[in-house]
């Protein structure tokens, strides 16, 4: 407690920083499930392949934290382009190989989400094997060697040099918290307006409230689809890249633990709501810290998962309820 | 002319049969009514027309094009629109919203927008006071004013409304009825499906009647409305 007491302001604003990241992964799944009302369980994976195109990207370069400023955003611009990039390239991917053809089937909810699973499993191990593909693929020049240093690249270079920006009790935030909060929050009015505003968002809007009504207004679904996954990864990419300023190292299988929990997030803000993903993303951040920081913080996914439960018992459809269409301003 | 031709039109859910060759054609002006009980088929048949249901057999042809396969969101761009069955709004928009999603597929929108609104808030003039308003709040009759001037937001050449004046008062029938009056006179070609078969009879220049799944008559709304055995079987006896 005293504990709990003592770091709490250092405790909030990491926790904010994670909540920040697991709410951008969050609109991921809450997108989808808004459009087809499954969960897109691959969803992790596209977050995962974002965090090596951030990290190849920033290694590539080389600019370290002594690179001066003006360096330093150019870099983490391109890793950011390159992170989203990948990401909503993965993302489409996904809904290519691994739901178009069950929709059009019109196949059990239960049939998709296996293929959903299978499809994540089949990312991650492509990424954990990239070596061993290289060389079935005959790459075994210059780019077998190549991607055989990059396996053990799974450490980001940040070109920003981390600092103090401002002391809140004890505890300093850095110009890295501020910039991971911000992006996030940024990141999440743009959706916002995006799904509000624009032509492709009011599609999104009216699929998700009723999707025959939506045909009928000459809503072509399966772009929509097609636009949902490319936003949603588009979001994972800039989350991959908050994610490595933050915790700097990625893995093959990391997009799984990451992936339960800003879904866990997703459910807890409410599912299908675009507001709700980063409410419970932020939530779910500073209940993992306060709560490692009570009991010991080999705890930390028992109280996430625990706060879930518990929400869910007495909010069924989560703290915003609403699904993406019926939320509004 | 003939606007709408619909061919021997077959349409199954799995191994039930729920229209069987049912033929009919729509001219360019007219008011067509579907009538027939409930289950007959009403419901499927507009589906189909809007491409929201497999066809098993048979053709539809728009304008002398055929238009049997054709993807649901190509249809309205070419000029078949619909007011569905239980009225399907888009209860989190609000009524602007949901007019607005009525001219999503056409490209000119924004230019037209102003004039498009005003001819639907001029057929509706509840709608225009409660525009801001979230369409899931509105009640039955006012949703029902929102589906039908949604689907006259993208210019339709032909209006499929099904049962528009399902589940109101006598009173809101009878302006929902002159409103449909009031779509035919700006020159939308209509095709009515009611189980209020009285009133849908008497506006029709043409009409037709499905009984599980098929056409069982057909004649001039007048034709149907002095014949015996329709007003025994659609307007209970005497009316
Ligand atoms: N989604 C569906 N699945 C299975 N059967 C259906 C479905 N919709 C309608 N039917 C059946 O098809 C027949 C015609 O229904 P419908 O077109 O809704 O009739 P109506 O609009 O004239 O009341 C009925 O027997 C109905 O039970
Ligand atoms: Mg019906």
């Amino acid at each position: 407690m005293t504990f709990l007491l003592n770091n709490f302001v250092e405790l909030t604003v990491t926790g904010l920083v994670l909540g920040a990241v697991y709410g951008l992964v969050a609109l991921g799944y809450t997108l989808v499930y808004g459009v087809l009302q499954l969960i897109n369980f691959a969803h992790s994976e596209v977050w995962m392949f974002g965090s090596f195109a951030a990290v190849w990207v920033t290694v590539a370069i080389g600019a370290g934290p002594d690179s001066g400023i003006a360096v330093a955003i150019g870099v983490l611009l391109l890793a950011l382009l390159a992170a989203m990039v990948v990401s909503g390239a993965v993302a489409l991917l996904i809904e290519r190989v691994a739901y178009r053809r069950l929709i059009r089937l019109d196949a059990p909810k239960l049939v998709t989400l296996i293929s959903a699973i299978g499809a994540s499993f089949a990312l991650a191990e492509i990424m954990g094997l990239r070596d061993r593909l290289a060389e079935a693929l005959g790459l075994r020049d210059e780019l077998n060697s190549y991607v055989r240093s990059a396996r053990d690249n799974t450490r980001f270079l940040n070109p920003l040099e981390t600092h103090g920006v401002f002391n809140i009790g004890r505890y300093t935030v850095s110009n890295v918290d501020i910039i991971i909060i911000v992006s996030a929050l940024v990141m999440m009015v743009a959706l916002d307006q995006f799904i509000r505003r624009t032509h492709t968002g009011r599609g999104i809007r009216a699929v998700a409230q009723d999707s025959e009504a939506a045909a009928l207004m000459g809503v072509n679904r399966n772009r929509i689809i097609r636009a949902t996954f490319l936003v949603g990864g588009v979001m994972a990419g800039a989350a991959a890249l908050l994610y490595l300023m933050r915790f700097g190292v990625t893995r093959w299988n990391a997009g799984f633990l990451l992936g339960v929990k800003a879904f866990t997030a997703a459910v807890l803000g409410g599912i299908g709501n675009v507001r709700g993903a980063l409410l419970g993303g932020f939530v779910l951040g500073l209940a993992e810290n306060y709560g490692s920081a009570l009991v010991g913080s080999e705890w930390r996914d028992v109280v996430a998962f625990l706060l879930l439960v518990v929400i869910l018992l007495f909010r069924p459809s989560g703290l915003l309820g609403e699904s993406l269409g019926r939320a509004r301003a | 002319m003939t606007l709408l031709e619909v061919d021997g039109l077959c349409v199954n859910y799995g191994r039930i049969e729920a229209i069987r060759d049912v033929t009919f054609a729509v001219e360019e002006g007219a008011v067509v009514t579907l009538i027939g009980a409930n289950g007959a088929g009403k419901t499927t048949t507009l589906k189909t027309l809007s491409g929201l249901r497999k066809v098993r057999a048979g053709a539809v042809r728009f304008q002398g094009k055929d238009i049997t396969a054709m993807p649901a969101h190509l249809r309205v761009p070419l000029g078949i629109s619909q007011s569905p069955e239980g009225r399907r709004i888009f209860p989190g928009m609000s009524v602007l919203e949901n007019l607005d999603m009525g001219a999503f597929s056409r490209a000119d929108r924004v230019k037209t927008r102003s004039a498009d609104l005003e001819r639907v808030f001029t057929l509706f003039p509840r709608l225009e006071e409660r525009r801001e308003q979230l369409a899931g709040t509105m009640s039955g009759g006012e949703q029902q004013m929102l589906a039908m001037g949604r689907a006259l937001m993208s210019r339709p050449k032909l209006i499929l409304l099904d049962e528009p004046s399902m589940g109101l008062a006598p009173k809101l029938i009878q302006q929902i009825f002159s409103i449909i009056n009031d779509i035919r006179e700006q020159g939308t070609t209509i095709l009515l499906v009611e189980q209020n078969a009285m009133q849908a009879l008497r506006i029709a220049d043409r009409a037709y009647i499905l009984e599980t799944g098929e056409i069982v008559r057909e004649g001039t709304g007048d034709d149907l409305v002095a014949d015996d055995s329709v007003r025994a079987a659609y307007l209970g006896g005497d009316v």
